[in-house]
């Protein structure tokens, strides 16, 4: 039944792909005034502009200007950078790693920071934890990522100057990571001032990506917890003298973390999504930094993958957090 | 009626909306009266007064309150006449949104089948988006402007308003009074008009009001970025964009614009979440 839910999902995602496809297609082919122009400017000749157009097959009817995208796409080839005058798809995965590694620390980060807080209101209800996790929650919910960004900039970077808010590394280290993840690598091969460095710059960008999720995970928890804790077993643990702090910890949170992982599993896209503005911010030089570069500098083929790399990304992330919430969840199963 | 009259009651005296209803209230006022409100011409330069501090700090000079920008123009005027923007950004934007996600949710949720199976694929077609990207992309093909900003939130958010309504629709179908309104032969656009849509008016203010919040973030985003109005007109992201160069030596040309922004999400996030518990008791559970 499992495998049957989650074959309907994967074959759901057949559509939605193609839908993206066509979207990213339709997004810049068809867009007012003529697209070579828009890449090369008012400036080029007449003879330019053709011999542009022949090459980027604008001159062929839009269905079949589809079809040869679409052919292009499914074997690898996303085109190459005007600007940049190399493969797109090159360029993107030399930055994805960069983009990865950020959202999954600020995700480490949000989760962790959620659940001290979800933990806290649980714990000191009605008092001075639950007031300090709910006003957390509330502010973190209600300012974007992109503000606590600026703030932190402000506070950390120009106020009192703790950390870095550019770049992703001293550049004096010279530290180029043969996988793309400075993190990572770093540690691994045991380059740790490398190591730290590539962390210092992360902090930031990562602490603001995580407000808004931690925020909402710490939601959830709360409310996930509240209703753990006014079952019989916990009530058997306390008749039994277990401390507060031991019961909220060990019996109840097990239990209530399965829903906060599911249900914070749709926040993540949102966190993904964001690291774009917080990466221009920072200077970062992950992905959604180059797509802004991109946007300005009106290069298309490294818009429109870059764009499908997202896309591409949301809903493969998408489809393993349904296979986690079907594999904790086996009233889904049947839903 | 009763009910519903008790409910505007109570919601009026919630904090909540009370807060929320303040910080509207104040965002409108300084929208509609910017020019009467505001003590200086927004687009007047005096590069000898350029980056007067506010007028708590040292060295300010009390004809500029909250202080100047790199170009000696009025701080408070810039975010008087940015408050103009956010608002026009934030009821044009929602009202398009949700009149277009409500429109195709009715529909999705009310005839089901095929109809369903199309807007429910669009829906995930255009969630697999990160609309930050999506809108920056959009607003850079429609050409900078207020009303690409517009277009590009109601392209992009139409969503939120459509995968809500749909299945609160699914919910109300199965009710008894949808069952009675077929019983007596109304026809079944007529049962989703007068009948259904009523019944969801609550929901939808709510949803509103909440992205009224989102739109004026995503204005701001997209004036940060350099991609809404030109960039003499103030707008409270623009402004955020010049302090973010100059933050070494006036941080408040950041700061000011970010309290703006922070307080007007934070009042229009409050007034919705305050109406959510008093006026809908589907959303209160």
């Amino acid at each position: 039944m499992s495998a049957g839910y989650l074959l309907k999902r994967l074959l759901l995602a057949i559509p939605t792909l193609f839908g993206v496809l066509v979207v990213v297609f339709v997004l810049l082919r068809v867009v007012p005034g003529d697209p070579v122009t828009m890449m090369v400017g008012l400036t080029a000749s007449e003879e330019d502009i053709a011999r542009l157009r022949e090459l980027y097959g604008f001159d062929k009817p839009i269905f079949t200007q589809f079809l040869i995208y679409l052919g292009d796409v499914l074997q690898g080839d996303l085109g190459v950078s005007i600007t940049r005058k190399q493969e797109v798809l090159g360029l993107i995965l030399g930055r994805l790693p960069v983009t990865l590694e950020l959202s999954l620390f600020a995700m480490a980060v949000a989760l962790l920071g959620g659940m001290m807080l979800g933990v806290l209101a649980v714990y000191r209800p009605g008092r001075g934890g639950e007031l300090v996790a709910d006003g957390f929650s509330g502010l973190g919910l209600a300012i974007p990522d992109f503000l606590w960004a600026l703030m932190f900039i402000l506070l950390f970077g120009v106020l009192i100057p703790l950390l870095p808010i550019s770049g992703q590394i001293d550049p004096r280290l010279g530290f180029e990571p043969a996988s793309g993840f400075y993190l990572f690598e770093s540690l691994l091969i045991g380059e740790f001032a490398a190591f730290q460095s590539v962390l210092s710059h992360m902090v930031l960008p990562a602490v603001a990506l995580a407000i808004p999720l931690a925020a909402i995970i710490a939601r959830i928890l709360k409310s996930s917890l509240q209703e753990v804790m006014t079952q019989d077993y916990i009530l058997l643990a306390r008749a039994r003298g277990f401390s507060r702090l031991r019961i909220v910890l060990r019996e109840a949170l097990q239990n209530a973390l399965i829903p906060t992982v599911t249900l914070s599993g749709v926040q993540f896209t949102f966190l993904v999504g964001g690291t774009v503005l917080i990466e221009r911010i920072f200077s970062y030089p992950g992905l959604g930094n180059m797509a802004i570069e991109a946007v300005i500098n009106r290069d298309i083929p490294l818009i429109q993958g870059i764009v499908l790399t997202f896309a591409v990304m949301f809903i493969a992330l998408n489809l393993i957090i349904d296979s986690t919430y079907v594999l904790l969840n086996p009233r889904v199963r049947h839903g | 009626m009763a009910d519903r009259r008790g409910a505007l009651v109570s919601a009026a005296s919630d904090a909540r909306v009370l807060f929320g209803a303040a910080v509207l209230l104040a965002l409108i006022v300084a929208a509609a009266a910017a020019p009467l409100l505001a003590p200086h011409d927004p687009l007047e330069q005096d590069l000898l007064a350029s980056f007067l501090p506010p007028a708590f700090q040292a060295g300010a000079d009390p004809v500029f309150p909250l202080g100047t920008d790199s170009l000696g123009r009025d701080l408070l005027s810039r975010l008087i006449y940015g408050a103009r923007v956010a608002l026009t950004v934030a009821l044009v934007a929602a009202s398009l949104a949700a009149l277009l996600g409500t429109a195709l949710g009715l529909i999705a949720g009310y005839f089901g089948g095929w109809v369903d199976a199309v807007i429910s694929r669009l829906v995930d077609v255009w969630m697999a988006f990160p609309p930050v990207l999506l809108s920056i992309v959009l607003v850079a093909i429609i050409g900078a402007g207020l009303h690409s900003v517009i277009i590009a939130i109601v392209i992009i958010d139409w969503t939120r308003f459509c995968r809500v309504v749909r299945a609160e629709v699914l919910v109300q179908r199965e009710q008894d009074y949808v069952a009675s309104a077929v019983t007596i032969g109304l026809g079944r656009w007529r049962i989703l008009w007068h009948e259904i849509l009523p019944n969801l008016l609550p929901l939808l203010l709510v949803l509103i009001t909440l992205e009224m919040g989102i739109a004026i973030i995503v204005e701001a985003i997209l004036s940060f970025v350099g991609l809404s109005v030109s960039s003499d007109q103030a707008t409270w992201g623009g402004l955020i964009q010049e302090g973010r160069l100059y933050i070494h030596q006036a941080w408040w040309i950041m700061v000011l614009p970010m309290a703006c922004i922070i307080v007007s999400v934070l009042g229009l996030n409050a007034l919705g979440d305050g109406l959510r518990r008093t006026l809908d008791p589907v959303m209160r559970r």
